[in-house]
């Protein structure tokens, strides 16, 4: 057996420049259905990684902060004992929050119990319009109506990488050979990715970082992401 | 030498005493109290038969109309399977809503039943004696409803036995880590029991319609009294079962709201996560529940001409109940809201100002119908013993409680940590329309139980009109119960 990995992501908020290429990377990867203007009016937009937009300030002294949001991968994740079917399980082979499709029964539970609200419901069944139907990935199930879905560290990637001979139980892959969508897209490398028990991985060397802060740390969830705080980032400047 | 039994007045003949002023007294205490104003138990039998027989023409529109009403139900959860729970309100913020309320109210509302029937009866408070089946009729069909909402509610209801712990190719046993298996454990356990404490109870009643009726309600009656005959023995067991099932179902009953309750406090949303839920929701449930009763007997002694049984005595004690209740609730509900405030986190922060701004209607709303109506009527004996301000007090403790409800549940879950996530809640047509039917599948079920068995536990009422006596002390008639052992 290959030794636990510990798939950490980094943000560092001055890089952000809150441009969504993320999100739209990860539509595109994950299969993830688009919530049309109507169902988003009723707070059911849909996105695994979205790009919470904060006012600080007054107009004109104004200035945007953005936060990406999406799955913490907490360590002690509050979602994974409420499930009653462990359709939200803990891998440790991985040190990710699984979720499995094909067990949810949809008693919504576990998104309620989310602190960070990164935990979405399919309310009806989804639907890709032309031309995205064309694109949908084959890695990666669609998901019907009545189930929960989230991000899950491009999980396809990592098996894909865990099923090569080099990758298959062996030793890991090299740092960086493995990217998840959004740290792919971003343009200006404030996503970054990697396994923290890899000594040799960016992660690995980036952290403990003086600027390092776990998203709502209060609650015990031991987050598996890690925001480098900004201050330089001023929008409308 | 042994008194032979047919030499003995029965006791709905004790003569009247001599003197006037003492009769005058008698002919009061008869007026006032049921168990004093006894009758033949062939008359009152046929009394609660006649009733029970009787389906007028409004019956049976009132059979149609909520008939109705449950169409609505079933039709409109076919329709949402069908096009998934995107056609309720819900968002991703507020995932749990009316569905979820239902099921607490509906559990709630039970409650009251066992309480009545079970706990009042082990502390042999007599008052009880002809309300017992109505408030366990209560129960039974509120249980029976909530156990639809955790499916209504179910994104995959096709999929629930995903849930249940039965062994199949799955190879993957339930989480009994989630309190919604708590949950489904403790709703079964009750409604197990609560349907044996009911059916033991019957089991004479059932065996006096027997021999009284006539065509498929004989043979029906036949086969469910089991062939009870009124033995003595058959009493004496019928005796000890009851006390064993009222001191099981007791700590049953305070078990499953608990953990209704915890569904909300073991998760860390912010405002649910608090130690105090389980007591707070088993007041709020009993609260529910009494009113619930309350406008059951109205609505039965008016349509059953029930006089006789339902008196000014139960009305008054089930207001003091009621008010009682009350204080209980607003105590809770203070010591809740005041540790939260004091603590000013920021997240209940928000939940407390959302209190007070987006739902204000809804929450004053809410503590008028909890806290002022019955605090501000039942204190007066003449409100208790008045039907329509009972009936009216009553449906506002069930429209208060159930904001209550809508507040904690859909209220609470739309305010959390990140204010990014901030989305309130509006109900949709198909919440409403469920729930709609939901009360009115409630209320026909209970008007058919109405029809089928004898609502008012008629072997209760004579048998504790056979231990009351009229004892004289001085210049007063004291009505006096004696124990039979």
């Amino acid at each position: 057996m290959a030794e636990n990995n510990k798939w950490t992501m980094i943000v560092d908020l001055d890089k952000c420049t809150g441009c969504n290429a993320c999100v739209v990377a990860c539509h595109a990867e994950n299969n993830v259905p688009i919530a049309n203007e109507e169902e988003v009016i009723k707070g059911r937009g849909l996105h695994w990684i979205r790009i919470e937009r904060y006012w600080e300030g007054e107009y004109p002294d104004i200035k945007a902060r953005f936060l990406p949001v999406f799955c913490q991968q907490c360590g002690n994740a509050p979602c994974e004992p409420v499930c009653p079917t462990y359709a939200s399980y803990h891998s440790d082979e991985e040190g990710l929050n699984g979720q499995i499709y094909a067990r949810c029964v949809g008693t919504r539970y576990c998104g309620n119990n989310c602190p960070y609200k990164v935990r979405f419901f399919n309310w009806r069944a989804p639907e890709f319009d032309e031309p995205l139907n064309q694109q949908l990935n084959p890695d990666v199930p669609v998901r019907g109506a009545g189930v929960m879905e989230k991000c899950t560290f491009c999980i396809q990637r990592i098996q894909r990488v865990r099923q090569t001979p080099e990758g298959d139980y062996g030793p890991m892959t090299r740092d960086g050979d493995l990217q998840t969508a959004c740290t792919q897209a971003c343009p200006s490398d404030a996503l970054i990715f990697g396994n923290l028990n890899d000594p040799e991985s960016r992660v690995s060397r980036m952290l403990p970082n003086d600027r390092q802060a776990r998203l709502l740390e209060h609650l015990g969830t031991e987050p598996a992401v890690y925001y480098l705080k900004g201050g330089t980032t001023n929008v409308g400047e | 030498m042994l008194e032979s039994s047919a030499d003995r007045t029965p006791y709905w003949q004790e003569p009247l005493p001599e003197d006037d002023e003492l009769a005058q007294q008698v002919a009061h205490a008869r007026d006032e109290h049921l168990l004093v104003d006894a009758r033949p138990p062939a008359e009152t039998n046929s009394l609660m038969f006649r009733a029970m027989t009787r389906t007028g023409p409004l019956f049976w529109l009132m059979v149609l109309g909520l008939g109705g009403l449950t169409f609505a139900l079933f039709a409109t959860w076919v329709i949402q399977m069908f096009y998934g729970l995107g056609i309720t309100g819900l968002n991703r913020s507020v995932m749990w809503g009316p569905y979820i309320v239902n099921l607490v109210f509906f559990i709630g509302i039970g409650h009251a039943g066992t309480f009545i029937s079970a706990a009042l009866r082990l502390m042999r408070m007599d008052f009880r004696r002809p309300i017992a089946r109505l408030a366990e009729t209560v129960t039974l069909f509120g249980l029976a409803l909530a156990a639809l909402f955790p499916l209504i509610h179910l994104g995959r209801v096709w999929k629930v036995y995903y849930m249940f712990p039965i062994p199949t190719q799955r190879e993957l046993w339930p989480n009994f880590r989630s309190p919604l298996l708590w949950d489904a454990t403790a709703i079964t356990a009750y409604l197990i029991g609560s349907t044996l404490f009911m059916y033991t109870a019957l089991i004479p009643d059932l065996a006096t319609a027997r021999d009284h009726l006539t065509g498929w309600r004989k043979r029906l009656y036949g086969a469910l009294s089991l062939g009870f005959r009124g033995t003595e023995s058959e009493w004496s067991r019928l005796e000890t079962l009851s006390n064993i099932l009222s001191y099981i179902i007791i700590p049953v009953m305070f078990s499953v709201h608990t953990i209704v309750s915890w569904d909300f406090a073991m998760a860390i949303q912010p405002g649910w996560h608090s130690t105090i839920f389980g007591p707070f929701f088993i007041v709020g449930a009993l609260f529910s529940g009494v009113a619930a009763v309350i406008i059951v007997m109205i609505i039965v002694r008016k349509a059953m001409r029930m006089g006789y049984f339902l008196r000014e005595e139960h009305f008054n004690a089930m207001g003091i109940f009621l008010l009682i209740l009350s204080l209980t609730w607003v105590y809770f509900y203070f010591n809740e809201y005041i540790v939260t405030w004091y603590g000013n986190l920021p997240a209940e922060r928000a939940i407390l100002q959302m209190l007070t701004t987006d739902a204000s209607p809804l929450f004053y709303l809410m503590l008028f119908c909890n806290i002022i109506v019955p605090l501000g009527t039942l204190w007066s004996r003449r409100v208790r013993t008045s039907l329509p301000a009972m009936l009216v007090i009553a449906v506002f403790v069930q429209i208060g409680m159930y904001l209550e409800r809508v507040l904690i549940v859909s209220g609470f879950l739309s305010r959390n940590e990140l204010p990014f996530n901030w989305i309130n809640y509006t109900p949709n047509w198909p919440e409403i329309l469920i729930t709609i039917g939901t009360f009115g599948f409630m209320a026909l079920l209970y008007i058919l139980w109405t029809r089928v068995v004898p609502i008012i536990p008629l072997w209760e009422v004579h048998e504790g009109q056979s231990r009351q006596r009229l004892p004289r002390i001085g210049r007063a008639i004291v009505p006096t119960r004696t124990e039979p052992h």
